[in-house]
């Protein structure tokens, strides 16, 4: 009985968020071709993001709010190969480069901060990527094109220097994504569209009783499954054990003589360069790169979506990440159109999601710090023993 | 003695003085009047300090900074918004009282010729018990997730803020100067309190020394009023008993303290001197933000404080008013004395650095009792 609550209870979330799909699917008059369509481009558009998020929870640092860093360092990388105009593969997998030394270097300083404030792990990772934030700022508005040269003035503010608001990606929109081009379609389609394409250039497959066509992003779920592999991979070696022991008790770790603070700062730049990693290939997707936002909600969407999933702050996998991508972007993409249909007006809809990704978050961190609480004043009575007991007998 | 001062004061805030003292230096040189950044300084001190007020309570109960600023505000923006929607049946109330009891010195011309302050008392007296009574569940909620309660807030605030959306747009208010004009629903993004209480405090005893230097007096004073409320309450009993609680729970049990009650009070009045710290600030400011207004209201306040000299479980009146002043003053002077010296206009730039990068200080500074 207790082993079924505690199951009903830890997948509570997710079952939420099944039943508010259940109702707002059908509200929204979506076809499933379309909303297949776009939870498969979501699914490769986010996941990196999300599972660079792991590795800092099996290090007990709870939720890595810091990965705006990594963010904005993949962010700062993609504005160098757009200004030095690389395109395709090679332009991303150079952002990529570029980015990972700035994601190295952000990532060592966020960890000792993190180490300095043990136990608020994540109020003060919030904060540095507010803080962050500002420095991206001072280097992309003001530096850019005065200190650090910046060739293409299409790039620039019309000051001539600070990078403008919206910057296109074009050169590299896509090509991830499309590097091998697969379409799975009703037979009939299909068939049409081998016929009009030449059969050498897509993998087409066909799939009976299905009419409508899906491009499958398959270089990125390649990625993304290459990437899934070095995590069950990971857990595996020293340090990803070491990590799991600080994870679960930071001085019985330190005492096994485990370098607790080093593996601290190591799970943490892991986290960041993953996150930069990610979020290039995230705008490969998007195609433009809004310079003063893009990075602001990576962070929250990134979380909530692992939170949806089922993950706790102490305690995630990669099934999580997959559950809660899927979950928190079908919402994502039924809300504003539920809501127009429901009430009248998109903006509800809009707001709605906002609410939801937000209250999630704080949710799963109630839940966590009760539990948490409770756990601990438990071990505390057990301690006390009979003394206890009569107590309360009396 | 200068290491002394040194001490006591912190580097931080030395730092960002002399920054500070500098700008004012330097301003009459590149074309800013030194008086009007002095007013612009002193009215957004008054706007802000009530709000940067409300971290006391919570900070001295071990509660932590409260970045769940936001729910006093809302509480703050439901009595302003309820003010003005019901400001005529408010007048007639207050009008009717008048009539009945007959009292010798509020006569009906004394109501009408104050009818804004009344108003703006509504206002507070709409918004008080509704920030006491979200404060009292938040406080609740706290209690039962005491060692994260910062980031907690944080949420807690966020959520509100974002559910808050949805209740504007459905909320049935109905005065023409609030909801949108061609739905006849929905509250606007920003609504004027012009012709309802716009400058009440500001504007009362308002000094006028030249058209440049002009001083807030009422707004100043009502400060100073709250500030004294919230130092004498630190002192009586129940102040004592917060402040016992925040240094070192377990003590304070042992000496016979209900911590979770005194926790609770405390986030009580945190809130509460959210909602009236909001509606100061707007009746200054001229306009209620809703929406996504009250967003990051709480990191100002909470940078303010810190830049004050406060900790993450320790915080006083000068800390508030030195911090105020401190965080106001580069808000006032940079875009203006870094303008006209760099012709571009970096003060957000610099506000987010020294807001966070102050917050960061706070807490990453290695403290007794760390959690």
């Amino acid at each position: 009985m207790r082993k079924l609550f505690d199951i009903i209870a830890g997948n509570a979330v997710p079952a939420i968020f099944i039943i508010i799909s259940a109702f707002a699917i059908p509200l929204s008059g979506y076809s499933a071709s379309y909303l297949i369509q776009e939870l498969l481009t979501r699914i490769g558009r986010n996941s990196f993001l999300i599972l660079s998020l792991l590795i800092p929870i099996m290090a007990g640092m709870g939720l890595n709010f810091g990965m705006v860093l990594g963010a904005m360092a993949g962010q700062i990388g993609l504005l160098f190969v757009s200004d030095w105009g690389v395109v395709g593969i090679p332009g991303m997998v150079l952002a990529m480069l570029l980015g990972t030394p700035i994601a190295i270097i952000l990532g060592i300083f966020c960890g000792n901060i993190l180490n300095r404030a043990k136990g608020r792990e994540m109020v003060t990772s919030y904060i540095l990527g507010f803080f962050i934030n500002g420095v991206y700022q001072l280097f992309v508005l003001y530096l850019m094109g005065w200190v650090i040269p910046v060739t293409n003035p299409s790039l620039l503010l019309s000051r001539g220097y600070g990078v403008r608001n919206a910057v296109s990606l074009l050169g590299i929109r896509g090509v991830l994504d499309n590097l091998i081009p697969t379409i799975v379609a009703g037979a009939d389609r299909a068939k049409n569209f081998i016929n009009m394409q030449g059969s050498g250039t897509f993998m087409a497959l066909q799939i009976p009783c299905f009419d409508g066509e899906v491009r499958i992003p398959l270089a990125t779920f390649l990625l993304i499954a290459l990437f899934c592999v070095f995590i069950i991979w990971f857990r595996k070696t020293k340090l990803g054990q070491d990590m799991r022991a600080i994870g679960q008790d930071q001085s019985v770790a330190d005492s096994a003589g485990i370098a607790v603070n080093r593996t601290r700062v190591i799970a943490i730049v892991i986290s960041t360069v993953l996150a930069c990693i990610g979020q290039v290939i995230y705008l490969q997707n998007m195609g433009t790169l809004n310079t003063y936002n893009s990075h602001d909600q990576t962070g929250m969407f990134s979380i909530a979506a692992l939170l949806i999933g089922g993950a706790s702050v102490s305690k995630a996998s990669i099934t999580n990440v997959f559950v809660g991508v899927i979950l928190f972007h079908l919402m994502f993409i039924v809300a504003p159109v539920a809501g127009k249909n429901l009430i009248g007006d998109a903006q509800i809809g809009e707001y709605f999601r906002v609410f939801v990704s937000y209250g999630i978050i704080a949710i799963a961190l109630v839940l966590h710090a009760w539990k948490r609480n409770r756990e601990a004043e438990a071990s505390r009575r057990s301690l006390r023993g009979n003394s206890n007991a009569n107590r309360e007998g009396e | 003695m200068i290491k002394n001062f040194i001490a006591k004061a912190g580097w931080p805030r030395i730092i960002i003085g002399l920054f500070l003292l500098s700008l004012f230096i330097a301003a009459p040189f590149v074309g800013v009047r030194v008086d009007t950044s002095l007013s612009n300084t002193l009215v957004r001190f008054g706007m802000n300090g009530v709000m940067v007020l409300a971290m006391i309570p919570m900070v001295q109960a071990g509660c932590g900074l409260n970045f769940g600023l936001p729910l006093g505000i809302i509480a703050g923006l439901l009595g302003a918004t309820l003010s003005i929607e019901f400001n005529d049946k408010i007048l007639a109330l207050v009008l009717e009282c008048v009539a009945k009891y007959n009292l010798a010195f509020m006569n009906e011309q004394f109501v009408i010729a104050h009818r804004e302050a009344i108003g703006f008392a509504s206002a507070m007296i709409i918004a008080v018990p509704i920030a006491a009574i979200l404060g009292w569940f938040y406080g609740k909620l706290l209690n039962r997730v005491k060692g994260d309660e910062m980031m907690i807030a944080t949420y807690v605030g966020f959520s509100s803020v974002s559910f808050m959306c949805i209740a504007w747009l459905l909320l049935p208010y109905k005065h023409p100067t609030m909801v949108w004009g061609y739905a006849g629903q929905g509250l606007r993004t920003t609504i004027s309190v012009e012709g309802y209480w716009l400058h009440v405090l500001s504007d009362s005893l308002a000094i006028n020394l030249n058209e440049h230097l002009y001083i807030p007096t009422g707004m100043l004073i009502f400060f100073a009023v709250m500030a004294i409320l919230v130092w004498i309450f630190m002192k009586t009993k129940t102040g004592t008993a917060i402040t016992a609680v925040g240094s070192n729970p377990d003590f304070a049990r042992a000496s016979g303290v209900n911590v979770d009650k005194m926790r609770t009070i405390s986030v009580v009045l945190s809130t509460v001197l959210g909602a009236i710290g909001i509606i100061v600030y707007e009746q200054s400011f001229g306009f209620i933000q809703l929406y996504m207004g009250p967003f990051y209201m709480a990191l100002p306040a909470v940078a303010s404080v810190l830049l004050g000299g406060a900790s993450v479980n320790k915080a006083g009146i000068v800390n508030v008013i030195v911090g105020t002043f401190l965080f106001q003053g580069i808000l006032t002077m940079t875009p203006s004395v870094i303008n006209s010296v760099l012709q571009t206009d970096m003060s957000e730039v610099i506000r987010l650095i020294v807001s966070n990068g102050m917050i960061l200080y706070a807490l990453t500074r290695r403290v007794r009792n760390g959690r």
